[in-house]
């Protein structure tokens, strides 16, 4: 590029395009990440469209198309309202419990009493989130493992050995167990959200309300969550999406067993498409999870931009 | 006024009996898969809570060679190149995107939105199809570009956003004295935000690393696998020898403990300022 070319006096045009030869410079810009959106998160969404209305497999080349028959199939599957049933279960608890328990232990970490201690604590409940969760999902299932493991061990400890079970082995108890672990995964993520936009409410409003009388209580009610409203709904819809994208930790500690007794979407896709061969079959279930991430992402995008006006 | 009444005293106590029982209860399985990596099979059954009577390394040593070794060099791979591939590409994106009008620049912006809010899940059937049809399927590739597809429209976010708070003085005189628009983003723009690009940086290694799904489905010989999955293998080959695997966990899991400690401040905020889960 000559020095002609950008003179200053074409420049009082703005910063914009200056010529011709500029205008295949910047598209040498942004091609990159066009393409590789273009074909690797576009293309395969359309594909599985279209793969979702054929018979086919990954080892043969005969495709077959049958319309909505796959779909048919699905909404005859009991195993795809077990993994609907436990994806809304995780999200219910889910919710409750980081998004619930979240918000109350941030707000007393932010009392002044805790506040010197806060970042020790803040540390200490985050840390899971950022191991893998196949690390997490295999220690959890040593733990839980009835012979060497620490849960029956502690209910010994605690003179409750009758409530021994093996706890991932049960068909009644191994949902619950798996949402435990994630509880106790992601909880101290979601404070740390919930820290971060109550650190940005004006310290006044505080003061002030204390003047008037108002107890921790009230502040936390009439302060602390008005305020950080756009977080708690925002905290809300990831926390349901992730619940809906859930399969490294049921992959991980019990494949979706024992029985189908703990199969999600996800692991149901898995499952059809990878171990019996039913791509297409596997497909509409990838559908079914697009539309349900999909319309809780629009909310998340409406509440963010809400908030950011 | 000053004197704290008896029931704000307990209450005080009840909150710090409660979050320090929580945090026993974060710290507590860690402790006791890095000491457990430790002991014996047999002493794994029989000394549940008594420390190892010797402390030997054997176990670490063995699921270093047996597997974990070749699956930690693997995720090295795979996720410095996610990492560097990721970084240049949505830097030269977001910089067109902050700097330029065009054509087509609100189709841009709708178009990373909408890869933000597509869940990688989602595409891997067809994915998995595509890969094999372009003959990449079970290599590093397979998983170094989507990876990087998938956390492109996220980073362009980030880096977009800071490059458009940064005072443009500096460029203009650039242009005037002559120097071309790759000058300005290559000596003037990029060490600029040397601090966006760490915590870039560092939420997609932190993303690249753990993955788990692609990494099992995209990669098929045993010799390429990442941690994540390679972990699951080892259970596999240790199904009796729970202490071998213990301490393989505990190899993977201080890595990234470490990681953490060291960026926090960093990953934390570009954390919260993406609101994403991963």
């Amino acid at each position: 590029m000559t020095a002609e070319e950008d003179s200053p006096f074409r420049r009082q045009e703005g910063t914009s395009l200056r010529s011709n030869q500029n205008r295949s410079l910047i598209l040498l810009y942004i091609l990159p990440a066009l393409l590789l959106m273009t074909s690797f998160i576009y293309y395969p969404l359309v594909q599985n469209f279209i793969y979702s209305f054929y018979r086919w497999s990954a080892f043969s080349s005969s495709k077959v198309f049958i319309a909505f028959d796959n779909y048919k199939r699905l909404f005859l599957d009991p195993v795809f309202y077990i993994a609907v049933k436990n994806n809304v279960l995780y999200a219910l608890v889910s919710v409750l419990c980081q998004c619930g328990i979240g918000l109350i232990i941030a707000a007393a970490l932010e009392e002044k009493f805790l506040r010197r201690y806060q970042g020790f604590f803040r540390t200490v409940y985050f840390i899971p989130a950022v191991i893998s969760m196949t690390v997490i999902g295999l220690l959890w299932q040593l733990i839980y493992n009835p012979n060497i493991g620490i849960v029956n061990a502690m209910l010994d400890l605690l003179k409750l050995g009758r409530f021994a079970h093996e706890w991932l082995g049960d068909s009644n108890t191994a949902i619950y167990a798996i949402i435990l672990v994630s509880q106790w995964q992601y909880t101290g993520y979601i404070m740390l959200l919930y820290l971060v936009a109550m650190q940005k409410i004006p310290a006044e409003l505080y003061e002030s309300a204390r003047i008037d009388g108002a107890g921790p209580t009230r502040c936390f009610f009439s302060i602390t969550i008005p305020q950080i409203k756009e977080m708690i709904v925002v905290c809300t819809v990831i926390t349901i999406i992730g619940s809906f994208k859930l399969f490294d930790e049921i992959y991980v500690m019990t494949a979706g067993g024992p029985g189908r007794s703990t199969e999600v979407l996800a692991t149901a896709m898995y499952r059809s498409g990878f171990r019996n061969d039913e791509m297409g079959y596997a497909a509409a279930f990838a559908v079914v999870l697009f539309l349900i991430t999909f319309i809780f992402t629009l909310i998340q995008l409406k509440v963010s931009r809400t908030s950011e006006e | 006024m000053q004197r704290t009444s008896v029931g704000t005293r307990l209450g005080r106590s009840l909150i710090w009996a409660g979050l320090c029982i929580y945090a026993a209860g974060i710290i507590y399985p860690f402790v006791w898969m890095f000491v457990s990596g430790f002991k014996t099979t047999s002493e794994l059954f029989n000394n549940t809570w008594a420390p190892p009577a010797h402390w030997n390394f054997q176990n670490y040593v063995d699921a270093w060679n047996q597997g974990v070794g070749r699956y930690f060099m693997n995720s090295v791979i795979v996720t410095l190149s996610t990492v560097v591939l990721t970084i240049f590409i949505s830097a030269a994106a977001a910089f067109a995107m902050s700097r330029f009008e065009f054509r087509g620049k609100k189709l841009m912006l709708v178009f990373v939105v909408g890869g933000l809010m597509l869940s990688p899940e989602v595409s891997v059937i067809s994915l998995y199809k595509l890969l094999q049809d372009m003959k990449i399927y079970n290599t590093y590739l397979s998983l170094i570009i989507p990876y990087t597809a998938f956390r492109v429209p996220f980073t362009i976010f980030l880096l977009r956003s800071y490059f458009l708070s940064l005072p443009r003085e500096v460029e203009e005189s650039a242009y005037i004295d002559g120097c071309g628009t790759f000058r300005v983003f290559w000596s003037i723009v990029l060490p600029m935000s040397k601090p966006i690009i760490a915590t870039a940086s560092l939420l997609t290694a932190m993303a690249a690393w753990n993955e788990f799904m692609f990494g099992l489905v995209f990669i098929e010989s045993d010799k390429l696998r990442t941690i994540p999955v390679g972990l699951m293998n080892l259970r596999g080959a240790f199904s009796t020898n729970w202490a071998v695997l213990l301490a393989g966990l505990s190899i993977s899991a201080s890595t990234m403990i470490v990681f953490f400690l060291l960026f926090q401040k960093k990953l934390i905020r570009g954390l919260t300022e993406g609101s994403v889960k991963g």
